[in-house]
């Protein structure tokens, strides 16, 4: 037997284990999206060496080094740049972006919005761990009312940042939240949104052990694990409105936005041939 | 045998076979808290790193749920079908 687990095919194994403390969720967010890229290259939709991923800086971000794919390790915030960029040239790729909620929500800010309002044609997954978690448990945007971080003693008093009602707004082409406590759930989004044209956005509830659950009273991973699956409410069909979670009412998780327009891709080469009189491509 | 000499332990469960790798534990604990039927339990020996890996306490009652695999962040556990 030369293989360990099954998903040591797509795995970097001599970084194996993972920087990430025990228990956190990230490592869970990773299987769960090498087994929808799997599903996909099983099936034939899309191939291996197509797949490349990109991430900024954090803990999320370094999900990038662990799979067997083509990988980007790029500034902080600038992944959605770096994987339009990739794309443009060569459009056969599907580019995957990773990045937390402090690399994506708050420092890149700026670029998902304009990757959203130009339909690019990546996969964006958010992991909203509701902390910055690599530099010691600070406020986040996404961190939700009242909550301590070791930047409010006080309890948080801002209020939190959606990204599922931002990116709907914009008009993303697939906007679902996920959970790691619901990982084969979660599998069906990635898998629905690895085949989507357009910019697909996941977000991903997730934990931090360490630095978001043992200062507000967790002690364990598991704790909070199950603490978060206690919040987590699945929807079929949930609206937009739906979406704005906090710690009391808990998180809705589901398929908000999905719907079929063409991606930037698409749109860019058209234009060219139009200019160009046609051969490029 | 594994990847590079990583020893796994193949557990013979009811249909199933439970593979553990003991030197990618991190001993967190999701595996035993997910399973629904407490097959999984914390061990006492220690791994490579000093983690206290998991073992299969109960392997019979084993229903091949795989949350134990959707759930290990460290690629640690899966579970195969066996032939019976």
């Amino acid at each position: 037997m030369a293989v360990a687990h099954p998903l040591d095919k797509y795995l970097r194994t001599d970084r194996i284990p993972t920087m990430w403390c025990p228990g956190c969720g990230l490592g869970i967010v990773m299987g769960t999206l090498l087994r929808a890229v799997d599903r996909r290259i099983k099936e034939g939709s899309l191939k291996r060496e197509n797949v490349g991923f990109a991430g900024g800086i954090g803990c999320t971000a370094r999900m990038t080094l662990y799979p067997l794919f083509d990988s980007a390790h790029v500034i902080h915030g600038r992944a959605i740049p770096f994987a339009l960029a990739v794309k443009i040239v060569k459009p056969e790729m599907k580019m995957i972006v990773v990045g937390g909620d402090g690399d994506l929500a708050a420092i890149g800010g700026n670029h998902i919005l304009h990757a959203i309002r130009r339909n690019a044609d990546l996969l964006v997954v958010m992991v909203n761990n509701m902390i910055y978690g690599m530099t010691g448990g600070q406020v986040a945007p996404t961190t939700p009312r009242g909550l301590y971080t070791t930047t409010t003693p006080y309890g948080n008093p801002e209020r939190e940042m959606n990204m599922i009602k931002l990116t709907a707004a914009l008009g993303a082409n697939y906007v679902a939240r996920g959970s790691i406590t619901h990982p084969q759930l979660l599998e069906q989004y990635l898998y629905k949104a690895l085949g989507k044209r357009g910019l697909a956005f996941v977000e991903v509830i997730s934990t931090c052990p360490e630095l978001f659950g043992r200062h507000i009273g967790f002690r364990s991973p598991v704790d909070l694990y199950m603490e978060i699956r206690k919040r987590i409410v699945i929807k079929a069909k949930p609206s937009i409105e739906e979406s704005d979670y906090s710690w009391e009412k808990g998180f809705v998780i589901g398929e908000f936005v999905d719907r079929d327009e063409p991606g930037f891709t698409d749109t860019i080469y058209e234009y060219l041939n139009k200019i160009r009189g046609g051969g490029v491509q | 045998m594994g990847v590079r000499g990583l020893s796994q332990l193949r557990i013979a469960a009811n249909k199933y076979f439970i593979n553990i790798i003991p030197d990618r534990c991190k001993e967190c604990g999701l595996c035993i808290a997910v399973c629904p039927t407490k097959v999984l339990g914390r061990g006492s020996e220690r791994n490579l790193r000093g983690f206290r890996y998991v073992v299969a306490l109960n392997p019979e009652k084993c229903i091949g749920c795989r949350n134990c695999e959707y759930n290990c962040p460290d690629f640690a556990i899966f579970i195969e079908v066996g032939a019976k």
